[in-house]
């Protein structure tokens, strides 16, 4: 029943990657090369001949007004613009790597997305004229120019019906054929890809009347990397920071926070809770962490490791409620990673539920200033934001 | 019997929502060491554990439990009426749809990790061709009914028998949570059902809070929800609606930040949409009544008991 807590997260896919993925169900992209530095940018364009696009690689969105899109006539231009966006600043993301791409003409600029409708449980796809920028922004300003159609996943995605919707959206004759090639093709790369959501914004009319995928935005569901074993690859290109790293190389759901108390939890929802409590006490949590259902030893042992080297902490508030985790593991785990290393804060424990009262034998004889036990989870919250504001030694 | 709620008009009867001391209870994965573990507890608790399945070791038993090839065959032999999937996440998909076409009618699925795809296709397959059929889960600790029947890996102790309040959840440590602030108050559980935050869950905050408003024992509920999706501002509006019954509740991830999908799949803020001020907002504007954090909320249902 334990899984590989790592599988559970989303996967992003930088823009590149995820024309890979869509070229590989057969969708038309343009020719492109990734680089890392300047002078591989360079040497990209002229393999492939200039005009190129010069496109920052990050997991945001709004890259063309934050600079990390330029167009590049020369090879010159193409340096040029290499060099400013390397180490380009967007939205907290430093720009690593460009992807050069052979320019495309564009006559018209459209929108297309599947994503799941979790309050309709089907599929969703939309389709809209108003391509090019930010689909909230359409939504919000013209609603009518998106086209919905819902897809039963049992029945999946038919052609009659992909160009009824289609024409619903309204596009000129001469991309229909073209758009509903695209959009079939997408689909299919939505279901057999396992995709959490796959989106072309824009999917471009050129001049010569071809539909073409210009941009890629692609989100991967982790859960599913048991059937796509080359998931595997973009895990690496993942962006999180230092801590989030540690976390994620041992397998632990991590997200990291502002403050100082450090949150060691089993179950997102008691994970989430314990943060809003600390905060409800007049604290601040420094990371949220679930490590899951039924963690062993080494799990419990890597989270105490993870959260004592985050030199924000000053006080770990460990907060166990046993269902398929059990006390007793949870405190063998505590009592082994105080054995491994040596623990820099204070730590304040709660255990309740399956084989709690086993637990809580393990743990007494190790009771200290520097490892307590509170009943409730109000009380240890409490407990833990005392000892961030006064006995907490961190750094 | 159980079922009657499912019908229009249905009349209810005294019981607990979906299952009872006479559900009959077949182990889909018994054999595996989870599914062994929480089997025999569920067993040790008073629920009817009739049957395993695997293919591979049918004609076995497990400490006593008879294991056969399939569902169908379990259901044949002991008449068992539900399932609980202790199966790893790739074989849950066809787990599910055994369990159905073995003909239980309500199926709880345990497992994390199920591919989002795959809970989207077993969910309109069981709309479809199976709608009689109740689904709970995947990624749900399960259900109990305290002094009945516990299916799944609820710690039974925590739970206190005879209600009146019935308990709904997404998360799973919350439901324990949940379940021990009522216990340390004297008050008591008739169904406390874990729905799961996974993104397609087989049973919603709906389908329960139906089930409870025509449960006689049922006088008052508990919800507990999270950040992310519409859920919870849809089981809003139902209870604005259609609930007779008092609500009391509490939604996770107050102070999570937008962008971070906090460990759930479904847990997540974006775009400025299924943040848990929202969520409160629509509940409370409903006549929920809302806490800040689960004894809090414990604290206004200990009130909502006392007014009873």
């Amino acid at each position: 029943m334990s899984r590989r807590v790592q599988e559970a997260a989303e996967v992003d896919l930088f823009e590149y990657q995820g024309k890979q993925f869509f070229a590989g169900y057969g969708m038309p992209v343009s020719p492109g090369e990734i680089a890392f530095t300047v002078d591989e940018a360079v040497a990209a364009a002229e393999r492939l001949g200039i005009p190129v696009m010069v496109k920052a690689q990050v997991h945001a969105g709004g890259r063309g007004k934050a600079g990390g899109v330029k167009f590049a006539a020369t090879i010159d231009e193409v340096r040029t613009h290499a060099s400013a966006i390397l180490g380009l600043d967007i939205k907290g993301h430093v720009v690593g790597r460009v992807w050069i791409e052979e320019a495309s003409d564009i006559a018209e600029e459209y929108y297309a997305s599947f994503t799941l409708d979790r309050s309709a449980k089907k599929h969703l796809g939309m389709l809209s004229v108003e391509g090019g920028v930010e689909i909230e922004t359409v939504a919000e300003e013209n609603p009518d120019a998106i086209a919905k159609v819902w897809i039963d996943p049992v029945d999946g995605l038919a052609e009659p019906e992909c160009r009824d919707w289609v024409a619903a959206a309204g596009l000129p004759d001469a991309a229909v054929d073209g758009t509903v090639n695209i959009l079939l093709k997408l689909y299919t790369a939505y279901v057999e890809g396992d995709a959490d959501m796959v989106e072309i914004n824009p999917l471009i009319l050129t001049p010569e009347g071809q539909v073409h995928v210009l941009d890629a935005k692609v989100t991967l569901d982790g859960n599913s990397v048991f059937r796509h074993e080359d998931y595997a690859a973009f895990d690496e290109t993942q962006s999180r920071d230092e801590r989030e790293t540690a976390a994620h190389r041992i397998g632990l759901q991590y997200v990291g926070l502002d403050g100082s108390v450090g949150v060691i939890a089993n179950g997102a929802g008691l994970a989430m809770s314990t943060v809003d409590v600390i905060s409800q006490v007049g604290g601040a949590a420094a990371n949220f962490l679930d490590i899951g259902g039924g963690a062993d030893v080494d799990t419990m042992a890597g989270a105490l490791e993870v959260i004592n080297n985050d030199p924000a902490v000053r006080s770990i508030f460990i907060n166990i409620f046993g269902g398929i985790t059990r006390g007793e593991v949870v405190a063998n785990g505590i009592v082994e990673a105080l054995e491994r290393v040596v623990i820099n804060s204070p730590i304040v424990i709660r255990l309740d539920g399956t084989n709690a009262g086993d637990g809580r034998l393990i743990l007494e004889p190790h009771f200290s200033d520097s490892l307590q036990m509170a009943s409730t989870m109000l009380e240890a919250a409490e407990r833990a934001v005392e000892l961030a504001a006064t006995g907490g030694t961190g750094v | 019997m159980q079922w009657s709620w499912l019908l229009p008009g249905g009349q209810g009867f005294e019981m607990s929502i979906f299952v009872d001391e006479t559900t009959r209870v077949v182990y889909q994965g018994l054999t595996g060491s989870q599914g062994r573990y929480y089997g025999l507890l569920n067993r040790d608790y008073g629920t009817q554990v009739v049957a395993g399945t695997n293919p591979r070791k049918a004609g076995e038993d497990v400490d006593g439990i008879p294991i056969f090839a399939s569902v169908t065959e379990a259901v044949a032999e002991t008449g068992a009426t539900a399932s609980c999937i202790f199966i790893p996440a790739p074989g849950v998909h066809d787990a599910v749809i055994e369990a159905a076409e073995g003909g239980v009618q309500f199926i709880v699925s345990v497992t994390e990790g199920v591919p989002a795809h795959d809970e989207a296709r077993f969910y309109n397959r069981l709309r479809r061709d199976f709608p009689d059929v109740q689904l709970l889960g995947p990624n749900c600790p399960g259900i109990i009914s305290p002094g009945k029947c516990n299916i799944g890996i609820t710690a039974g102790h925590i739970a206190l028998p005879g209600g009146p309040v019935g308990i709904v959840s997404r998360s799973g440590t919350l439901t324990y949570q949940a379940l021990y602030e009522l216990k340390q108050k004297g008050i008591g559980c008739t169904t406390c059902v874990g729905i799961g935050g996974d993104p397609v869950p087989g049973t919603s905050f709906i389908d329960c809070l139906t089930a409870f408003e025509e449960d006689p024992e049922t006088r008052a509920v508990m919800m507990i929800g999270e950040i992310g999706g519409s859920a919870e501002e849809e089981a809003a509006a139902f209870i604005r609606d259609n609930m007779t019954k008092p609500v009391a509740s509490y939604v996770a991830g107050v102070t999570a930040p937008p962008g971070k999908k906090m460990g759930h799949a479904g847990a997540i803020v974006s775009g400025g949409k299924g943040t848990a001020a929202a969520k409160m907002d629509a509940l409370r504007s409903a006549g929920v009544q809302v806490g800040l954090n689960p004894t809090e909320a414990g604290e206004l249902m200990a009130g909502i008991v006392a007014g009873l």
